[in-house]
């Protein structure tokens, strides 16, 4: 993985992708309170002129190229070796595009929750900053830029949830922040250590400079095993994985809409993507060194998950939980250590992001129409909103990993990649496919089948608004389940190039799979 | 043989001899003159503080050219580290000034008295981190704690106000007690109280020769001593008290001008002067160090008062910035030290300008609610006074170290050293800490934003002069965070201190 300098535009896009938001949110906060529907304006534009560049990011990524793109690279703080260092590859590209995608839609498929339109700004900027944040921590090549942007989700985070959340709103946004510096507190210590410990080993001097740092520097065993833990319980604490996921639920279920979307979708994957851009490709050793524990807690995840979601009686809740047993899978195929699954998993992050996205905002939807989650009071909307419900279906059947859906194909993949290095692992994860459809289908039935009751009869249709925020929604799960091939092709360079990172290291060959030749093309339906 | 007196570089004094002129003149023609309208003693104070500090940076730039040497016979010290710190206490004095108006016109205190206290404070300040002398130190040290002693009494009509200044005056004695006996037995061990000849003592002595007794009980007086100063656990439990009692702005100058000079006075007498003994020094640091990270913390949390709460994380504070001089204490004395006693500086100066910033708030909203600070009196201020409100949340974030300010700047700074000298517990009981000390923050925050202001709570009258030392301090916090690197280039020579 070199950094391939194909900078041959001298756009600086990938800062733009970071600055334009951060400067909307500025204006936003400097505008008059008299007028806020201007605010909502800027948000937009600022954000649909993000997913635009996001998008044209997308169709000049040369998807040949298994290195970084579009890289920028200024001094920033000379004195301490750290710059400001910005690139893609195949494995940021589509998350970027997801961050680039989601915030407008979130800023349009619903408002905030509150009735006083002049506290619109605030949520507003926030919002915006965070979309900065999130793309900031995608981009960055630098550990300290990639801290900075890393802790800095978490102050507008903490705001939307704590000023537009629900009723336990103040306990969830706290917990959230303070879970989550806790896994950073050990993730800054290791990556000063990391740093100190390069310049003695191999590099000579000091540069926070990921690139150089993992192609230079080379860590004893143990040592690196120190530091890849210290990252590891940041990231750990972000994906949630299974002990310490705890604060996941009380987030998401108190967020405001757009925060259980961007939550959900983006900045959970901030932990998947560390384990992948930080931890595997900085201490290859040491991730391979500890993926029994990795493998174990990702499948004690997606069964506990699972069945936790099961017993759920709010829906907002159902889905939280459903999303713990969901990072089960992107974890297990990211320790698995093949080209598949770990394709399998970049595609999974992305999945995830678009099918619990779009459930977060409908169950949003439901909640703006009947002041209610709980799946009890909820009965028979099917009758009177068939289209809501057919919609719902659609997303949540991506979310099962149903074949011809986008959800299929990357769990998928995750699932017959990591079969040949974590066998028994997967013969439990499986089952956990079929929890899914249990806790969802189950859900399903009571939420929309059924006679509708009084309080269920006057249940609004699907707005024209709502419906236009739900199609790209709708048309990236069906595109991507039928044809994922355009996704695919991207991401692989890049793993590619990563696992043969990790071989270089660690002496690691990737099984083969003896006969068995996996078509992506025809992936589904087999 | 007839007394001959030490060469004298005025030049070099300039900026001590400003502060102390301009508080004598204030004082006089303060007191031949009917009483000034619309804050002109602030203004004055503020005009003498600018005035040295421009002198400061002439001196900056004249050590850069002819390198740190010492003054007046080898009493105070002449090089950058003594720079930075006298413009960080400088910029704090000024900033209080400003704070300072308001609350004085509010409780009818107003008059040059106060300013001239705080003028001549800061110069004991200034004189405790140049000094190159023990006994310069100490007269350093009682000038900056008579003056505050004073301050923190001078509400003359509150109760609170004259037992915090009791309080600290006693408590304040007994510390300067240690200290000076302390510097009886570093005499008696090194037979020199000055700086410069204990370290050549120590070069130059066989280890057989030594009364390495004396010398350590001597250093561990200093240490009560200056632990006392910088409120480090367990010497902190004046701190609360007295912050919670003094006015908020006298509150805020002990938190700045008195931590930095502590601090300033501590690196002096065990980085520069007892290198040769840091393997003893550096555990007691390391165990200050954690107990003021963690007590600190904690006992911050539980706190119901936000200028409580704010001494408390002040002492956590001390406790970060005494990683960093575990860090410098590493390699203390060697030719290539590291850069621990820059990151203690830096972090001096930039939780100077935070912690005045914060206090500065907690004046305004405390002269509101009848001199409460209790955190229901910062209940929806959001609603109240978004900007105010925007500002305190820049100074708590940056207290807890979010990056883009200076206190994540100040934090990483320490954090770096103490790694890279391999104190990897320490830093990582510095961060957890730092958790800790969030949820504080966050308290003050969830009072700020997300609660409503009760009803009929009339908005809080903000002083022009507030304001403009509010929105200072804001920005300084905000330019440092993002752009930190003019700041750490061009303190990298401080640690050529003078010997």
């Amino acid at each position: 993985m070199v950094a391939a300098a194909t900078s041959a535009m001298s756009f600086p896009l990938l800062s733009v992708l970071v600055f334009l938001p951060a400067a909307g949110a500025l204006i936003i906060t400097m505008q008059s309170r008299r007028r806020p529907e201007y605010a909502k304006l800027v948000a937009l534009l600022t954000s649909v002129g993000t997913g635009a560049l996001s998008l044209w990011a997308l169709r000049n990524f040369d998807s040949h190229s298994g290195g970084f793109q579009f890289v920028s690279r200024h001094p920033w703080i000379e004195s301490w070796g750290i710059s400001w260092h910005l690139g893609i590859d195949g494995i940021s590209l589509f998350l970027v595009v997801l961050t680039g995608l989601l915030f407008p839609l979130a800023i349009v498929g619903i408002d905030p929750h509150n009735d006083d339109p002049g506290r619109d700004k605030p949520y507003f900027a926030w919002l915006l900053l965070l979309e900065a944040g999130v793309m900031g921590s995608f981009l960055s090549l630098d550990l300290f830029l990639f801290f900075v942007f890393f802790e800095i989700v978490l102050v507008p985070m903490y705001f939307l949830i704590g000023g537009w959340g629900y009723e336990g709103r103040v306990y969830a946004a706290t917990k959230f922040f303070l879970y989550t510096m806790v896994g950073s507190a050990f993730m800054l210590v290791s990556i000063l250590a990391t740093v100190f410990i390069a310049r003695a080993n191999g590099l000579g001097r000091i540069t926070f400079d990921l690139i150089e740092l993992a192609e230079g520097a080379s860590f004893a065993a143990s040592t690196g095993r120190w530091l890849f833990m210290g990252f590891a319980v940041a990231f750990a604490v972000k994906v949630p994985i299974f002990p310490l996921h705890t604060w996941l639920p009380d987030a998401h279920t108190q967020a405001p809409t757009a925060g259980s979307v961007v939550l959900a979708g983006v900045m959970l994957k901030l932990g998947t993507y560390g384990f992948l851009r930080f931890g595997l490709y900085l201490f290859p050793e040491a991730a391979r060194w500890s993926r029994a524990l990795w493998l174990t807690l990702a499948v004690i995840g997606i069964i506990y998950g699972a069945i936790a979601a099961t017993m759920q009686k709010d829906l907002k809740r159902l889905v939280a939980y459903s999303s713990v047993a969901h990072l089960g899978f992107i974890i297990l195929g990211t320790f698995a250590f093949t080209s598949q699954a770990i394709t399998g998993s970049v595609m999974q992050m992305v999945n995830h992001g678009v099918s619990t996205g779009a459930l977060f905002l409908m169950v949003g939807m439901i909640y703006e129409r009947r002041h209610t989650r709980q799946i009890a009071e909820l009965r028979g909307i099917q009758q009177v909103a068939p289209v809501f419900a057919a919609a719902f279906t659609v997303v949540m059947l991506s979310s099962i990993g149903v074949p011809g859906l986008n959800g299929f194909v990357g769990e998928y993949l995750v699932l017959i990649g990591s079969f040949l290095t974590a066998r028994w692992w997967v013969v439990i994860a499986a089952t956990g496919v079929i929890l899914a459809a249990l806790y969802l289908l189950w859900a399903y039935q009571r939420v929309f089948h059924g006679e509708p009751d009084d309080d269920n009869r006057s249940f609004p249709e699907l707005r024209w608004r709502e419906g236009l925020t739900l199609l790209p929604f709708i048309g990236v799960i069906v595109f991507t389940g039928v044809y994922p091939k355009p996704m695919l092709e991207r991401i692989e360079p890049a793993v590619n190039s990563l696992i043969e990172h990790v071989s270089e290291r660690t002496g690691y060959v990737e099984p083969q799979p003896a006969a068995v030749e996996i078509d992506v093309d025809h992936g589904e339906g087999e | 043989m007839p007394f001959v007196g030490p060469e004298v570089d005025w030049f070099a004094l300039s900026p001590y001899l400003a502060m102390v002129g301009g508080a004598i003149v204030l004082m006089v023609v303060g007191a031949l003159t009917p009483r000034w309208r619309g804050g002109m003693y602030a203004w004055a104070t503020v005009a003498v503080t600018v005035t040295s500090a421009v002198l400061a940076l002439f001196v900056w730039d004249d050590i850069g050219d002819s390198g740190p040497s010492t003054l007046v016979g080898g009493a105070l010290a002449h090089d950058r580290f003594a720079v930075l710190v006298t413009l960080g206490i400088l910029g704090a004095t000024a900033l209080v000034a400003l704070i300072s108006d308001g609350e004085l016109r509010a409780t009818s205190n107003d008059g040059p008295e106060i300013y001239a206290l705080l003028l001549t404070a800061a110069v004991g300040a200034m004189v405790m981190a140049a000094a190159n002398e023990l006994i310069v130190m100490f007269l350093g040290l009682e000038t900056l704690s008579l003056g505050l002693y004073v301050l923190a009494a001078s509400d003359r009509r509150r109760a609170g106000s004259q037992e915090s200044g009791m309080k600290y005056f006693v408590l304040g004695g007994f510390a300067s007690a240690f200290f000076l006996y302390g510097i009886a037995l570093l005499y008696g061990g090194t037979r020199s109280t000055s700086i410069s000849e204990i370290i050549v003592w120590f070069q130059t002595t066989v280890t057989v020769e030594r009364n390495d007794a004396l010398v350590l009980a001597g250093v561990a007086l200093l240490l009560v001593g200056l632990a006392f100063k910088v409120s480090a656990v367990p010497f902190h439990v004046w701190s609360p008290d007295v912050y919670q009692g003094a006015p908020s702005n006298v509150t805020a100058f002990m938190a700045s001008v008195g931590k930095a000079a502590a601090f300033a006075a501590m690196l002096r007498v065990l980085v520069v002067a007892l290198p040769f003994h840091r393997d003893d020094w550096r555990p007691a640091i390391w165990v200050l160090a954690v107990l003021s990270l963690v007590v600190g913390s904690v006992l911050a949390v539980v706190q119901t008062d936000v200028k409580r709460m704010l001494a408390y994380s002040s002492v956590s504070h001390a406790g970060f910035i005494l990683v960093g001089v575990e860090a410098a204490g590493h390699r203390a004395g060697e030719a290539d030290a590291g850069a621990g006693v820059q990151a203690v500086l830096v972090y001096l100066v930039l939780y100077g300008v935070l912690v005045v910033g914060s206090f500065a708030v907690a004046t305004v909203v405390g002269r509101s609610h009848d001199g409460s600070t209790g955190l229901d009196s910062f209940a929806g201020l959001a609603q109240r006074r978004p900007a105010l409100a925007l500002a305190l949340t820049v100074f708590l974030l940056a207290q807890a170290g979010v990056p883009l300010t200076s206190g994540f700047v100040a934090k990483w700074g320490v954090i770096q050293e103490a790694v890279a000298e391999r104190s990897y517990a320490i830093a990582i009981i510095a961060m957890l800490a730092a958790v800790i000390a969030a949820f504080l923050y966050l308290r003050i925050m969830v009072s700020v934003w997300l609660q409503d202001s009760p009803d009929g709570a009339e908005a809080e009258r903000v002083p022009g002069l507030t304001a403009i030392a509010v929105t200072l301090a804001a920005v300084f916090t905000l330019a440092v965070g993002v752009w930190p690197d003019w700041l750490l280039s061009a303190t990298e020579s401080v640690a050529a201190y003078a010997r």
